[in-house]
């Protein structure tokens, strides 16, 4: 396989479970190196994407090639070469975590002597290695997320999967979980990741599609979509509930790219903040609150479907 | 070694699609293996104590009653001969049960290992068949220890018992294949209580285990021969009594077989609906 050939490659990918269609029709492309998201609201169809992925879950229709093979015909060999880090943490409990390894490892068919080295090195890349001979019932959920990363990379994978990293983790946890996965990307990993959290999709990945009820809305890189869906900077504005629509009314006058009237703030797309927020000032408003930022990609996702991503 | 050359580095030995299962298979019985080195010390002390109980109990105590009526019904030996082997095959249907419903349902549900598995190599059908190879080596366990203790208690007449073991273990084989088959589709447990109470209970009474199904109302018989027990307890007995003939042994062995493999056949559908969702 030549190496500028595509990893993944999904055209017209559905999957439907009866009637419902979760996924509805996607095509991407995924290259050697990169970090690829699926970023999207609960119920867009990521996880249903990353099974299909993961060929665990036949399309419905469509194609899926992975690493040049056939994701029905081809699945054992595939996910041979694939880590998995499932939305649900699928850890034996009952196990130490050392033992969750070795199991693991020997799924794949490697010779114990391989599993041992591949062991030591991953808890200690994950911060667990004091940790190897205890049951993993008790480890702390950020602890069970990063044994789920280490025993992914068991089987030296060609594409690491990711399903929500860190969703659930309080802040600390997140934190320690996206540094071990840039340090993955930077020693040149392939990721896919989903994530319903914009800074994680804004931190981690090289390119990524935002997907909202099992279509894909838009692609490209952070940037890239920041700069084509929304204007550099955004003016928040909050004021008392009260006086809240009368304000949202008035601020027509106010020149915008875009504005967004949601249920607590009003939000002004603007290339100079600043600028604005005088313009604001001078109509006589006096918000409550005012932030001048720079665009993310909540405000693009916004953009794009009219909902916030944590709705 | 760092994480990253583990990554990036060449490939890893991981096998074709086209590599038959069974050694796929073998890599899940492995795991069943790591999991019973936990639980291993106190199923053997219950795998003993059970036929110890019973035999004592009922071979002895409920047998010494009987022998003074005479045993030619029983065919001539002391009761406690005539119930060790039927007894050695409900061993197995109940050994076999258990293993069968909460292990599977727990796997699938609980600790999600199955779901673990399947994102490996492994297939459904390799996942199905790695604990039924794990079963059957816990059932001639169980049978293996049961008929030690029936030896130590008196209740084996010759060493022709031994061509009981196998049998046992393919009744068990032939509760175990459909019932797991059915029970990784079980989103709750509560129906498997149901099993025991209903199901295993009257069978464990009324498949010749105890008395000969010759002394059940004969509008019963055909539901005790239409049962995978009975079928083992008949042969099962007929082997380790030397009374067996070919043509009735190999009726109750296909019998068996065929149940099983109705078995193995509707697991491998019924594990892939499950794990490919
Ligand atoms: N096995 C299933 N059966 C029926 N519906 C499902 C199943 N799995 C997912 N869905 C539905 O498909 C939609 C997409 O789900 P999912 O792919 O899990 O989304 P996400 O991971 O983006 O939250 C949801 O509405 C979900 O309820
Ligand atoms: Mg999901």
């Amino acid at each position: 396989m030549p190496d500028d050939s595509p990893l993944i490659r999904a055209r017209g990918l559905v999957k439907r479970f009866g009637t419902f269609t979760a996924v509805d029709g996607i095509d991407f492309e995924l290259r050697r190196g990169e970090a690829f998201g699926f970023l999207g609201p609960n119920g867009a169809g990521k996880s249903s994407t990353m099974r299909m992925i993961g060929c665990v879950s036949p399309p419905t229709a469509g194609e899926l090639t992975i690493l040049g093979l056939d994701s029905v015909r081809d699945g054992a060999a595939i996910r041979a070469r694939l880590g998995v880090v499932p939305q649900e943490d699928t850890l034996d409990v009952e196990l130490t975590v050392r033992e969750n390894l070795y199991v693991y490892g020997r799924y794949f068919g490697l010779p114990r002597a391989v599993i041992s080295e591949r062991a030591a090195a991953l808890l200690d890349f994950v911060q667990l290695a004091d940790r190897a001979g205890d049951q993993v019932e008790p480890l702390s959920g950020g602890m069970k997320r990063r044994l789920t990363i280490a025993r992914s990379l068991i089987n030296a994978p060609d594409i690491l999967l990711l399903d929500e990293p860190t969703t659930g983790l309080d802040p600390q946890a997140r934190h320690v979980v996206w540094d071990r996965l840039f340090r993955l990307k930077r020693q040149g990993v392939t990721l896919v990741l989903t994530t319903h959290y914009m800074d994680e999709a804004e931190q981690l990945c090289d390119r990524l599609v935002v997907m909202d009820g099992g279509r894909i809305a838009a692609q490209g890189t952070p940037r890239g979509l920041i700069g084509e869906y929304s204007t550099p900077e955004v003016l928040e504005l909050r004021f008392d509930p009260a006086d809240h629509d009368a304000a949202a009314d008035k601020l027509t006058a106010v020149p915008a790219t875009r504005r967004e009237v949601l249920a607590d703030r009003i939000l002004l797309y603007v290339p100079d903040g600043d600028a604005t927020l005088a313009q604001v000032r001078a109509l006589g408003l006096d918000p409550l609150t005012s932030l001048v930022r720079r665009s993310t990609l909540e405000d693009v996702f916004l953009r794009l479907t009219g909902r916030q991503l944590g709705e | 070694m760092d994480a990253g050359t583990a990554l990036t580095g060449a490939p890893t030995g991981a096998p074709r699609a086209t590599t038959p299962g069974w050694p796929f298979a073998f890599r899940q019985f492995r795991f069943w293996l790591t999991d019973y080195r936990r639980t291993w010390r106190g199923s053997i002390y219950s795998s003993l104590l059970n036929p110890l109980l019973f035999l004592s109990a009922m071979g002895l105590g409920l047998g010494s009653m009987i022998d003074k009526h005479g045993t030619a019904r029983l065919g001539g030996v002391s009761y406690l001969v005539f119930l060790a082997p039927g007894l050695l095959a409900a061993t197995a249907m109940q050994t076999g049960v258990g293993e069968a419903t909460y292990p599977v349902f727990g796997s699938v549900k609980w600790n999600k290992t199955y779901q673990a598995a399947s994102a490996t190599p492994l297939r459904p059908a390799d996942i199905f068949h790695g604990h039924l190879l794990f079963v059957t080596m816990r059932l001639a366990m169980n049978c293996g220890m049961f008929l030690a203790v029936a030896a130590a208690l008196g209740a084996v007449s010759s060493p022709m018992v031994l061509l009981a073991l196998p049998v046992a273990v393919l009744t068990g084989l032939a509760f175990v294949a459909p019932i797991e088959a059915w029970a990784v589709t079980r989103t709750t447990d509560t129906s498997f209580a149901m099993i025991f109470r209903f199901g295993l209970i009257p069978l464990f009474l009324f498949s010749g285990i105890f008395f000969p199904i010759t002394q059940l109302p004969v509008w019963l018989r055909p539901v005790a021969y239409a049962t995978p027990l009975w079928h083992g307890v008949a042969l099962c007995r007929a082997l380790a009594l030397g009374t067996a003939t070919p043509g009735a042994s190999l009726l109750h062995v296909v019998y068996l077989l065929a149940v099983a493999a109705a078995g193995v056949f509707a697991g491998q559908r019924t594990y892939r609906r499950r794990l490919y969702v």
